[in-house]
């Protein structure tokens, strides 16, 4: 089985024991297997690749197909008590409106993304003139499952535009966590735990 | 250890049969086959349930045909409906004509064939026999229920009308509800039967084999090519000829798909009963999951500690993707623990009874998770 991504396990750790949780882009199902089994959690994933979608239901996990920003307007408010939103937010069409429905399906919503502003982007951007490729972006520009970059200080923004409640945050560099001073050029990765 | 692989047999149900037309069915038998060994306290069994046409003859040859089970490549020992772990039972559903009781029994008021005085069932009604069966067989929780089609419907509607005693279910290819078009289908294969003089109101079966074949054989058709997609129709046949290099300017058959659709209508009405035909596709046609809840289907769920899994095909156009999402959404509405996928098949409605090797993954692990027995 795969490894847990670094973001991936500080959530893992800061999951309840038995909570209801509801996993966006879920994957094969990597951290729900994980949240099952540490955590007794009951664990619902979602998945837009129906390969993915069917490895994970062949670990007997349950996932649904479909899609953030359609599908999770079906689920009824505060259905969950953790929306998992791990290193998907970036690839959404309007992350904006798929935050709303996080803290609105979920009592509280785990949000992780890769940090543009992380120093080794802007040192790519500025010296090297060209769209970063880095190791937690490492497709091209035209590539990029990644079409809406963000930065700590930006996401930041817009919790604060948004009105939402911050429960807690953490940063990665490499694959250790770093401290909050300077996050938006340090680190290379954030967590973040929202809520209405 | 009870076991038994039983290819076939049938129980009298001990009561009569209350069905939702208001009437009540008396002396109802019930066909079904077993397979792999009921474990001692009885939490083992998965029941599968069969599509229109199909029979309890899923793992083991059927006894007209001599062709094997219509779901051994699912069913079996060490395959993804696991007969070394599990109890699985398959009967035949009430209105059908492999054993269980239908328009072609005999009445036991009049000790002739029911024929058209076979009371109009449903969905429900298939269900409710099936549950008889099962107390008759002191079998007082499905570990699983499992259907493709058809038999889709009958496992959504084990999981509304009895939700304490399905563990699971497992839903394929099927609808929460007969659209209009699923309907006019049906109507199609109705008015086929029914203009055929040797149909006679129904009442075929004395008549010593003059039965409504040429019918039925229509009915067939017109039904098979909903269950195929237009894609797998061309790879298949495109618009090749049969057996020869020219078109005839006649109407005999001279394209492949002619030649093939005709070969399942002239084989189908060996094993199938017209009027049967008649009262399933009339059970499909009034299946309709929310009725009785308002029109809101999650309604038909609340409460529910079943697990689902739900499974489409991307070129299934009878029943396409889009149901299979609204029962996934009413299930999430009502709470309960649901997994979907729509799957990739070339073969339309057809595929679950294929070969899909994600489709078989997927039962194992459905089927192997909440503990194992």
């Amino acid at each position: 089985m795969t490894e847990l991504r670094p973001d991936q396990k500080i959530i893992a750790a800061h999951v309840a024991d038995g909570a209801r949780v509801l996993d966006i882009g879920c994957g094969s199902g990597v951290l729900m297997q994980e949240l099952v089994e540490t955590r007794a959690a009951d664990v619902l994933g979602m998945e837009i690749n129906p390969a993915k979608v069917a490895a994970a239901m062949a670990r007997g996990l349950s996932v649904a197909q479909g899609d953030a920003l359609k599908d999770l307007v079906h689920y009824p408010d505060q259905s969950f008590d953790y929306v998992i939103l791990s290193q998907t937010l970036q690839a959404v069409k309007r992350p904006d409106l798929v935050l709303d429905e996080l803290v609105r399906i979920g009592r509280q919503a785990f949000v992780s993304f890769p940090n543009f502003a992380h120093w080794r982007v802007r040192l790519s951007l500025l010296v090297g003139g060209r769209m970063p490729v880095t190791r937690l972006l490492p497709e091209q520009w035209y590539d990029t499952p990644n079409i809406h970059h963000v930065t700590v200080d930006d996401f930041r923004a817009l919790i604060r535009d948004r009105g939402f409640k911050q429960d807690g945050q953490w940063f990665l560099s490499g694959d250790t966590q770093t401290g909050r001073g300077a996050a938006n050029l340090m680190a290379e990765h954030a967590v973040f735990l929202l809520r209405r | 250890m009870q076991h038994a692989d039983r290819h076939s047999q049938s129980v009298k149900l001990d009561s009569p049969l209350p069905l939702d037309c208001g009437k009540q069915l008396e002396g109802v038998e019930i066909a079904y086959a077993s397979h792999g060994a009921l474990n001692a306290d009885k939490s083992n069994a998965i029941l599968i349930c069969h599509a229109l046409t199909g029979d309890q003859y899923v793992a083991s040859d059927h006894p007209v045909t001599g062709k094997p089970g219509w779901w051994t490549r699912m069913v079996g020992p060490g395959r993804p409906i696991d007969t070394d772990r599990y109890h699985v039972i398959c009967a035949n559903v009430l209105g059908s004509c492999m054993g269980s009781t239908g328009p072609a029994s005999i009445c036991p008021v009049t000790g002739k064939p029911y024929a058209m005085d076979f009371p109009v069932i449903t969905i429900a009604d298939m269900v409710r026999a099936q549950a008889m069966l099962l107390d008759h067989l002191g079998i007082e929780k499905l570990h699983a229920v499992v259907g493709g089609s058809m038999g889709g419907m009958q496992a959504l509607s084990w999981a509304a009308q009895y939700p304490a005693c399905v563990g699971a279910a497992a839903v394929i290819a099927s609808t929460s509800r007969h659209s209009a078009q699923n309907i006019a289908f049906h109507e199609v294969g109705r008015q086929a039967i029914m203009a055929d003089p040797s149909w006679q109101g129904g009442e075929y079966y004395d008549d010593g084999g003059a039965a409504p074949s040429a019918g039925l054989a229509v009915a067939r058709m017109a039904a098979h090519i909903t269950y195929l997609s237009e894609a797998g129709l061309t790879e298949k046949f495109g618009r090749r000829l049969q057996d020869r290099d020219v078109k005839t300017f006649g109407f005999d058959a001279d394209f492949q798909i002619e030649s093939y659709l005709r070969h399942q209508g002239i084989n189908f009405v060996e094993r199938f009963d017209a009027n049967s035909y008649l009262y399933i596709t009339r059970a499909m046609d009034y299946f309709d999951l929310s009725e009785a809840h308002g029109g809101l289907l999650a309604q038909a769920f609340a409460g529910t500690t079943t697990r689902f899994c739900l499974i489409s095909f991307n070129t299934d156009w009878l029943y396409p993707t889009a149901e299979s999402r609204t029962i996934l959404q009413a299930l999430h509405a009502a709470g309960a623990d649901a997994s979907f996928v729509e799957l990739e098949s070339a073969f339309g409605h057809d595929a679950f009874l294929l070969e899909n090797a994600e489709m078989k993954a997927i039962m194992r692990g459905f089927l192997n998770d909440g503990g194992t027995v």
